[in-house]
């Protein structure tokens, strides 16, 4: 128990102490001063972070974090005010999004986007790379892209079946339910042989049953030697596949940790969890978190009160104390 | 006018140059909206950047009397200079707006036809444009003229009589026709199409993956500019240039042609122009028709004939509602829905 209620100053992914904006041992993504307006608001003021390679990284946050801008600008969706962020050693700056793409740094989005009038096996081989038949001249004889459509075609129908779609091989993307255009979406980006994998909440919207086969497509990545990052809102998700955690709140990086002792970080519990600090998010069944909210509903005549009282600093310590003690819990399972 | 005479002039429109410049122009349209989701509400500017190209280039440099060229060599150029001018054209409508939102092209590209018809129809380019009266015929069909191998006088039976010029015409322009739904129907069923196709879906979706969006946006707003073009020689090639014909009416002309026959197939806007012009004569037709028989009244001819456009955008309304996906289209891929 002592161990846990201190956060471990080393750690072996770190180079030195473990810490909010801490060097890696062998980083895949550094970013500096990256920082991003809109008008006078910051949406992203990230001093420095790295990203350890071949590994899973979370990146967690309350809403309005700036975790999915820092994703755009990341990926060149988006265009910071200024800052360098690098891939591989390579500057990132000024690099156009598909040119990111290419490089092996492949995103999914947040809201789905599966191409609806197209086959589900059609979105797949769009994934994939460097095709000849792409090009408007090379595309009107086909001997001189058959050959490498149809090695595409094998490997879009072995990941297919990987991820359990190769039923749907010919049905529009449009006909899929919400999850089964999750799989398909981080299918997709494997099709194009990333080296690192960004997903903007991949569980999010998906029914527990395919969250757990979502996590395992994901610990699968790892296996293959693959990067992910990942954005998520549930801890026991985190907790359960992530190897680092990154903590976003109003735009900066307050914290960085192992996902085991991260959340009693004070600034985490100050940042993150607000008013149901005092519960524990990462040992929950989802019964117990379809109970949580049963209760949220209910305080809510009184919520002015309450959040007033989860504001002051003397709460939220108690509340890091009371996570410790069912942090214990999770020792024992 | 009797009936007979009614449907004679209807069916004579199934193969009416006209009707293959159209169908040339929507497949064109095709390439854009139907495959690609770019909203370009300006083909009728496509048209007439490339017939204004055309017949300015024959009538001013005449490779033929100034250069001794043949006249199938000097054609060709005329053609050349027309698809440059419509390459150049469609680089100046892409490069600011194709960044930006679908919405954007459609502003410029609508705005862009007229002022290109406005310019061309200007006094002060008289001497080039011919201004509001267009240029005639005569002035640039003589190299056109010169390659007919044909030597008779009439062609075809029935309906589809024609003069040797005019069987000339048809047989070039409905050979371009053929070779744009070739070269449509090979591009589609590549990966490039494919592209194009998520394109249409989804932009950032195939940004992510590693596509160069703007460039296919850009080759293929070009190539079917390049339709346009090529369908705004055809247009003129019967006829003369005539600034006003260039009007918007004529791209919603396509439209309605596109959105008739389905977007996003090969087949539909053959189809659907060759349908929009029977129907246009047919109705035309009858109109004419009962009005000989005085059923409108005091209307004069040619008010009454204004009633069949209130019938084509009444069949356009029908169409959107009850078969959005047109006649050719997959119910699946529905086609109003970019």
């Amino acid at each position: 128990m002592s161990d846990t209620t201190t956060p471990p100053t080393t750690h072996p992914l770190v180079d030195g102490e473990v810490g909010p904006g801490c060097k890696k041992v062998d980083p895949i993504v550094v970013a500096d001063g990256v920082v991003r307006q809109f008008g006078g608001l910051t949406a992203v003021d990230v001093e420095h972070v790295e990203i350890p390679r071949g590994m899973i990284t979370a990146l967690i946050g309350p809403n309005g974090a700036g975790k999915t801008t820092f994703f755009n600008l990341l990926t060149g969706f988006d265009r910071p005010n200024k800052g360098s962020w690098s891939f591989d050693g390579q500057s990132l700056a000024h690099v156009p999004s598909h040119k990111v793409a290419r490089r092996g740094m492949v995103r999914t989005f947040q809201l789905t986007k599966s191409l609806g009038r197209l086959t589900v096996l059609q979105n797949m081989l769009l994934g994939a790379r460097d095709q000849r038949g792409e090009g408007i001249f090379a595309a009107l004889l086909k001997p001189l892209w058959a050959k490498q459509e149809q090695a595409n075609t094998e490997r879009a129908d072995a990941l297919l079946e990987r991820f359990k779609l190769d039923a749907k091989r010919e049905d529009y993307a449009a006909s899929l339910s919400g999850g089964q255009r999750k799989l398909l979406e981080m299918a997709r980006a494997l099709m194009s042989e990333p080296s690192l994998v960004m997903l903007d909440e991949p569980m999010a919207g998906v029914n527990p049953a395919l969250t757990q086969s979502l996590l395992d497509h994901v610990k699968g990545l790892k296996a293959e030697g693959m990067t992910v990052l990942f954005v998520e809102h549930d801890m026991h998700m985190v907790r359960h596949i992530s190897d680092w955690v990154i903590v976003m709140a109003e735009g900066k990086v307050v914290a960085e940790g192992p996902p085991e002792t991260i959340m009693q970080d004070q600034a985490v519990v100050d940042a993150y969890l607000g008013a149901h600090h005092d519960t524990d998010l990462g040992t929950l069944t989802n019964q117990q978190v379809a109970q949580i909210h049963e209760d949220a509903e209910e305080e809510v005549p009184v919520d002015p009160e309450a959040s007033d009282t989860a504001g002051s600093g003397t709460e939220t310590s108690t509340g890091g104390a009371t996570r410790v003690t069912t942090d214990d819990e999770e020792g024992q399972r | 006018m009797d009936f007979l005479s009614i449907i004679n002039s209807a069916a004579s429109e199934i193969l009416s140059p006209t009707t293959a410049a159209f169908a040339l122009a929507t497949i064109g349209l095709n390439i854009h909206f139907g495959y690609s989701g770019l909203l370009n509400f300006g083909q009728a500017g496509f048209m007439a950047i490339g017939a204004y190209a055309f017949a300015i280039f024959t009538m001013m440099v005449d490779p033929t009397a100034t250069l001794g060229w043949p006249v199938w060599l000097s054609f060709i150029a005329a053609v050349l200079v027309a698809v440059v001018a419509a390459v150049i054209f469609a680089l100046i409508l892409g490069i600011p707006t194709l960044r930006l939102r679908g919405d954007y092209l459609a502003i410029v590209t609508i705005a862009a036809a007229e002022i290109i018809r406005f310019s061309v129809r200007t006094q002060d380019l008289t001497a080039i444009t011919g201004g509001s009266q267009g240029l005639r015929g005569a002035d640039y069909k003589g190299d056109f003229d010169a390659m007919n191998p044909l030597t008779g006088t009439t062609y075809g039976f029935g309906p589809w009589t024609a003069t040797a010029y005019d069987t000339w015409v048809r047989i070039v322009a409905w050979s371009l026709v053929i070779v744009a739904l070739v070269l449509v129907w090979l591009l589609m069923r590549s990966p490039w199409g494919r592209v194009i196709k998520g394109i249409r879906e989804d932009e950032d979706a195939v940004r992510s993956l590693g596509k160069n969006v703007y460039g296919y946006k850009m080759q293929a707003l070009v190539l079917g500019g390049v339709l346009g073009a090529v369908a705004g020689v055809m247009f003129v090639l019967p006829r003369a240039v005539q600034p006003d014909n260039f009007a918007t009416t004529m791209t919603f002309y396509i439209w309605t042609a596109l959105l008739l026959g389905g977007a996003a197939t090969v087949f539909g806007p053959l189809l659907g122009s060759i349908l929009f012009w029977v129907l246009l004569s047919f109705t035309g037709g009858v109109i004419n028709l009962l009005h000989g028989m005085g059923v409108f009244g005091d209307m004069s001819g040619s008010q009454a004939g204004q009633i069949r456009f209130v019938l084509i955008g009444i069949a356009l309304m029908v169409l959107v509602i009850f078969r959005p996906q047109g006649i050719l289209g997959n119910k699946k891929e529905l086609s109003f829905n970019v």
